[in-house]
């Protein structure tokens, strides 16, 4: 491994699309002579060569929810999978972090909703889709129908040079990954080293965010002190319905979104949660109109990953108008 | 074989008074000086939603699911329980910090988990 920039041979830029995230990934060496010497070392440990690419994040798009507060069903996913085919470079592949669907004890109606989300999810032109379980897709049954339709709640894989791990954190029905699966990661992580780039993507935040809300991880710790030895590991997660930053040592954490109704900000909130109310004149609001905050402390050799937000034009963003059409009559 | 005659009475006393002390009065200590608070959970809420213990005063918690499995957790006092569909357990806790705590259902039962919770005052 080439050592002179170890720190930076990867940024993950992101940008945000009004719903979703578009993450970038791509070399930051400052010379070519430097790139080619950091690819070469990744394409030995990763067993592929390191080569620009983006994907997209979505998470918790709950098909099926019906209620308040949110009367627009799959109208904000729908809209998701519309502006990610409208992107001028399309990405690799879409990571979808958990609540895919809304839980019902009815079977059949379980079904029912994974089929729809799957049937949504094959308009998305990407070539490659992975997801992991959110509670409200596999809390009940342990993840028995999660994985008939959608594999193993928890897996690896490579993709240009970068490692990406799917983390479970909600099959055991409380909110932990559990000794076994922390075994499988230390064994899944043990053949990269630490400079290796990583993308963990799972369902619940792995740090304490909010635990009288159930924002967290209860055996999180253990999780971090497996991958905080890596210099270049991003965590995304989905679940608390907001974007969120946060840096546990060299790992960083990012919450994508909800496609279907927000949170507010834990931090200026006591007691239970309660999703922000509806706003008829602005129906996509806080789901992924995101206010754009760049990170100006990312500088190439300080930080080894970075996330870029780069403000979208008006013009992308009226995407939503006339979205009222969506809007569903009172009790239809 | 005089002597020990002479001093079975003695012996007798002395080994009511160990036994008193081993076991009715350790028996007093547990059985009726630690409080017991009963506490149901049902989908989606805890009743009572609100207890209130004394800093550094064990209490036993006797929790009983009425329904399905939920889970009791709450981190500042180390409570980290699961109650078994239709079972009670029971968990005994010295709180150490006061304050206002929430604990709340940490295993899946259903739509509204999120929000099952109570509160527990430590004053």
């Amino acid at each position: 491994m080439n050592r002179t920039d170890r720190r930076s041979f990867l940024r993950i830029a992101g940008s945000s699309l009004g719903i979703g995230v578009l993450y970038s990934a791509f070399p930051a060496a400052r010379s070519a002579g430097e790139a080619a010497g950091l690819f070469s070392g990744l394409g030995k440990a990763n067993g592929e060569k390191v080569t620009p690419f983006s994907f997209v994040q979505l998470s918790d798009a709950h098909v099926g929810f019906n209620g308040p507060p949110d009367p627009l069903g799959t109208k904000a996913f729908e809209r998701a999978v519309e502006m990610i085919n409208g992107l001028p470079q399309r990405p690799d592949l879409v990571l979808f972090t958990g609540d895919l669907t809304h839980d019902t004890e009815d079977r059949d109606i379980h079904v029912q909703r994974m089929k729809q989300f799957q049937e949504i999810t094959r308009r998305i032109n990407v070539p490659i889709i992975k997801c992991v379980p959110g509670e409200h897709d596999a809390g009940l049954d342990s993840g028995a129908l999660y994985r008939e339709f959608f594999g193993e709640s928890h897996y690896s894989f490579d993709h240009r040079g970068v490692h990406f791990i799917a983390l479970d954190n909600v099959t055991r029905a409380k909110p932990e990954v559990g000794a076994e699966q922390l075994a499988w990661l230390q064994k899944d992580l043990a053949r990269f080293p630490k400079t290796a780039p990583i993308v963990v993507f799972t369902h619940r935040p792995l740090f304490d965010l909010r635990p009288d809300w159930e924002w967290f991880t209860s055996d999180g710790d253990d999780v971090m002190s497996v991958l905080s030895p890596y210099d270049n590991l991003t965590v995304l997660y989905g679940h608390i319905h907001r974007d969120d930053e946060h840096q546990t040592g060299s790992v960083h954490h990012y919450a994508a979104r909800s496609l279907i109704f927000a949170f507010p900000d834990p931090t200026g909130v006591a007691g239970p949660r309660k999703p922000l109310p509806f706003d008829k004149d602005h129906p996509f609001k806080n789901l992924g109109i995101r206010s754009v905050s760049f990170n100006g402390k990312s500088e190439p050799g300080s930080m080894p990953l970075a996330i870029e937000d780069v403000e979208l034009t008006a013009r992308e963003f009226q995407g939503i108008n006339g979205v009222h059409q969506f809007l569903r009559e009172p009790g239809v | 074989m005089y002597r020990v005659k002479q001093f079975l009475p003695a012996i007798i006393f002395a080994l009511a008074i160990v036994t008193c002390v081993l076991f009715t009065g350790t028996s007093r200590v547990r059985a009726e000086d630690v409080p017991v608070i009963d506490i149901t959970a049902k989908r989606f809420a805890f009743s009572p939603d609100r207890i209130t213990l004394k800093q550094g005063q064990t209490v036993k918690l006797r929790l009983h699911s009425e329904d399905v499995t939920h889970g009791f957790f709450l981190r500042p006092l180390k409570l980290d329980e699961e109650i078994p569909a239709g079972q009670t357990v029971e968990v005994t806790v010295t709180p150490q910090a006061t304050g206002t705590f929430t604990t709340i259902c940490d295993h899946f039962c259903g739509a509204n988990h999120g929000n099952m919770n109570m509160t527990i005052v430590v004053e």
